[in-house]
């Protein structure tokens, strides 16, 4: 009782070589795809990598690469067995390596749905990982005269610029920080010092944000320096402002970009998992199909192909065994082949029926 | 005096048939990238067109659009010719044909070389553009409220955060122009007061300049206002201070953006060009050598091809006493419409 049966006559058989050999040589470009999709998201999270915290963000991409190539060897294999399948004494060279990549390639599937998976899965540790990144970044805006951190300043402006953003959450996270720093801040100004001693810890904090916050769309010119103090300008409220500086916040403009993209990874690669999927498929009616032919030793007659030869329970069953067998040694009651007087004997005429042999 | 004879056996004419199919190909796609960049140039060209005063630049791109479209069809008519070319039955189809299109292919060449000059002729049109643009652009940046110019702000910012320039020669042009609109100025503080009385126009100018100007890369926060004033900020030299904002004019900018991308495009319509060249030259070998086979019973003897039958010299005469004789011809016409039937006694 077959799992889901096909029957195959020769010119199917023979089409169904060329096809899948087809197919298999797309699933190599679709691999290389992959491949190049895991290298683009790479290189997006090392541009900036300066405002992510951890390092996990790049299993994704290592994923995808890893994945991609092994695609591509698979997929290259898969058409030279294919191409070989329709000259039966070709396939008597791929005859035993066939089920083992079958099997192989089944489970490789699995890697591709896990790749799909880690793709949506990501989210939430990116935001993590870029919450921490922006925070920091921002802490050390000011430090451009210490080695390691000097360049921090201008990612984060280039970063507000590319990305119309402001700050971590928004612009007030600029007035919990110290971003000017103390070089030059002039230490005998009266107004200077109130500040600093008004600050717990001592440091200079205003309600004003760095030029990068700045909106171009803005009717006014910027507005950055005591943006919360209406008096401080000519006719200004701050609470009816909304053009002057940017109001979405850095971590949620960098969450949707990268979400975004790796939803479109994502839904690429599950797409990916079900034409190779179908590959498979057809590869396996091709092996039953041809060992089939092969079975019958008519190269031109027509021949069964099936996906499993018996139902799903019996094959788990007798793979079960197998597996359960392994451990065991060889015991001598069990082999079928040796002919021996078992204890009990079925007559009184000390006759064991034998199976005749009967000439065919 | 043959200009440039070479003999060709048939094996020679066979494979120079086969030559100038492939090469006709290439020109084909050389054709086909010859337009894509016009297009890309002339894409480029708009996406800063409102900084720009006129469109005299676009000569060029429209010029490499035409050049490589047309370039398209005479290469694929090369490439039907070729494959006729050896069949001495379907060959006499082009004879009548040749001439022209030879003459109007090399055309299409000069036309493809005289675009190349022109890319980097009209660098000074170009720049005199840019001025004109960049400049009313400042001017009216501060009119957010007039329609038809509300969006010169953002043009001007974005343009000057993108190409990283600030002003239209350098920064101090925006010294010189109000930029801050009356709507934002408190007319009752003394210091607008003082400053609207102390210039002439009753402008308000001041030391400063937009945000855009200021420079991510500098390692003090930005100093946009009061810039010439040293004393208003701490620790600071004017003169000294080179990363604060950008130091470049935006023409200077948009200028030498343009020229490398002409001179990259340039290079590419160059070698397209000269394998246009090649596909002629091939063409008129194979059409002098195959018409000395016409009428003869060998089809495989050899043959002699050239460039010109005379000199150039010789040729040039030729083809201007033909233009005359043509020119004359109507021109009697014309008079003999006109005269009596006794002129012809």
């Amino acid at each position: 009782m077959a799992v889901l049966k096909v029957t195959f006559t020769k010119t199917k058989r023979d089409k169904l070589a060329q096809m899948l050999w087809i197919l298999n040589w797309v699933s190599v470009v679709t691999g290389m795809i992959l491949l190049s999709l895991g290298f683009f998201l790479k290189v997006e999270i090392q541009q900036r990598q300066e405002l992510m915290s951890n390092r996990e963000v790049y299993s994704v991409p290592n994923m995808l690469i890893a994945v991609g190539l092994i695609a591509c060897a698979i997929n290259f294999l898969g058409g030279k067995i294919c191409y070989d399948c329709v000259d039966t004494t070709k396939f008597l060279r791929w005859k035993l390596l066939m089920l083992p990549y079958i099997i192989c390639t089944f489970f490789f599937t699995f890697c591709l749905l896990a790749g799909a998976f880690m793709c949506y899965a990501m989210r939430h540790e990116l935001e993590e990982s870029l919450s921490i990144g922006l925070q920091d970044a921002m802490r050390f805006y000011k430090d451009t005269d210490k080695p390691g951190r000097c360049f921090l300043k201008r990612t984060v402006d280039l970063l507000q610029i590319h990305f119309q953003c402001c700050g971590n959450d928004g612009f007030r996270d600029w007035f919990h920080i110290q971003w000017i720093s103390n070089r030059y801040l002039d230490m005998s100004r009266g107004e200077v010092a109130d500040r600093l001693r008004s600050n717990v810890e001592g440091k200079y904090l205003t309600d004003g944000v760095p030029f990068s916050c700045c909106n171009p769309s803005s009717p006014r010119p910027c507005i950055q320096h005591q943006v919360t103090n209406n008096s401080a300008h000519y006719n200004y409220n701050y609470q009816a402002e909304e053009l002057n500086l940017w109001p979405q916040g850095c971590r949620q403009a960098l969450l949707e970009y990268y979400t975004h993209i790796m939803q479109s990874i994502g839904l690429t690669v599950l797409l990916i998992w079900l034409f190779e999927l179908s590959v498979l498929t057809g590869v396996r009616y091709l092996q039953t199909s041809m060992e089939n032919v092969l079975r019958q030793g008519d190269p031109d007659s027509e021949s069964d192909g099936w996906l499993l030869e018996n139902s799903f329970a019996e094959t788990a069953r007798y793979n079960f065994n197998i597996i359960k067998n392994l451990g065991k040694c060889y015991q001598v009651d069990d082999d079928p082949n040796i002919d021996f007087q078992s204890p009990t004997q079925p007559g009184p005429d000390n006759v064991h029926p034998k199976p005749i042999a009967f000439a065919t | 005096m043959v200009l440039m004879k070479m003999k060709f056996s048939f094996q020679k004419r066979v494979k120079l048939a086969q030559a100038l199919w492939l090469l006709s190909w290439v020109a084909s796609i050389g054709g086909a990238v010859t337009f894509t960049l016009g297009v890309f140039l002339k894409t480029e060209l708009h996406r800063r067109s409102e900084v720009m005063d006129n469109a005299e630049i676009h000569a060029v791109p429209n010029t490499l659009m035409i050049v490589g479209l047309t370039s398209l069809g005479v290469n694929f008519f090369a490439g039907r010719m070729c494959q006729d070319a050896l069949d001495a039955s379907r060959f006499p189809r082009w004879k009548g044909l040749l001439q022209p299109y030879l003459a109007v292919a090399v055309f299409l060449a000069l036309v493809m070389l005289v675009a190349i000059v022109m890319s980097y002729a009209m660098k000074g049109s170009l720049e005199a553009s840019l001025e004109v643009g960049l400049r009313n652009g400042i001017r009216f940046y501060k009119d957010t409220d007039t329609p038809g110019r509300c969006y010169r702000k953002q043009t001007i910012d974005q343009l000057q955060m993108a190409f990283q320039c600030c002003g239209n020669t350098d920064f101090r042009d925006w010294f010189e122009v109000q930029w801050i609109s009356n709507r934002y100025l408190d007319f009752n503080s003394r210091e607008v007061k003082d400053c609207i009385k102390s210039n002439v126009d009753g402008h308000y100018l001041v030391d400063s300049v937009p945000f855009s100007c200021c420079n991510p890369s500098s390692p003090r926060p930005c100093i946009q206002h009061r810039l010439t004033n040293d004393s208003a900020h701490y620790s600071y030299e004017y003169e000294a201070e080179e990363l604060n904002i950008y130091v470049r004019g935006c023409r200077e900018a948009l200028v030498s953006y343009y020229m490398g991308l002409m001179n990259s495009i340039g290079a590419g319509v160059l070698s397209i060009f000269l394998v246009q060249m090649s596909v002629l030259v091939s063409l008129r070998y194979l059409q002098t050598a195959m018409e000395a086979v016409a009428g003869q019973e060998n089809m495989e003897m050899e043959t002699e091809g050239y460039l010109l039958e005379k000199s150039v010299k010789a040729t040039a005469k030729e083809f201007r006493d033909k233009a005359l004789t043509l020119l004359q011809l109507n021109q009697e016409d014309t008079m003999s419409g006109g005269r009596n039937p006794d002129a012809l006694s």
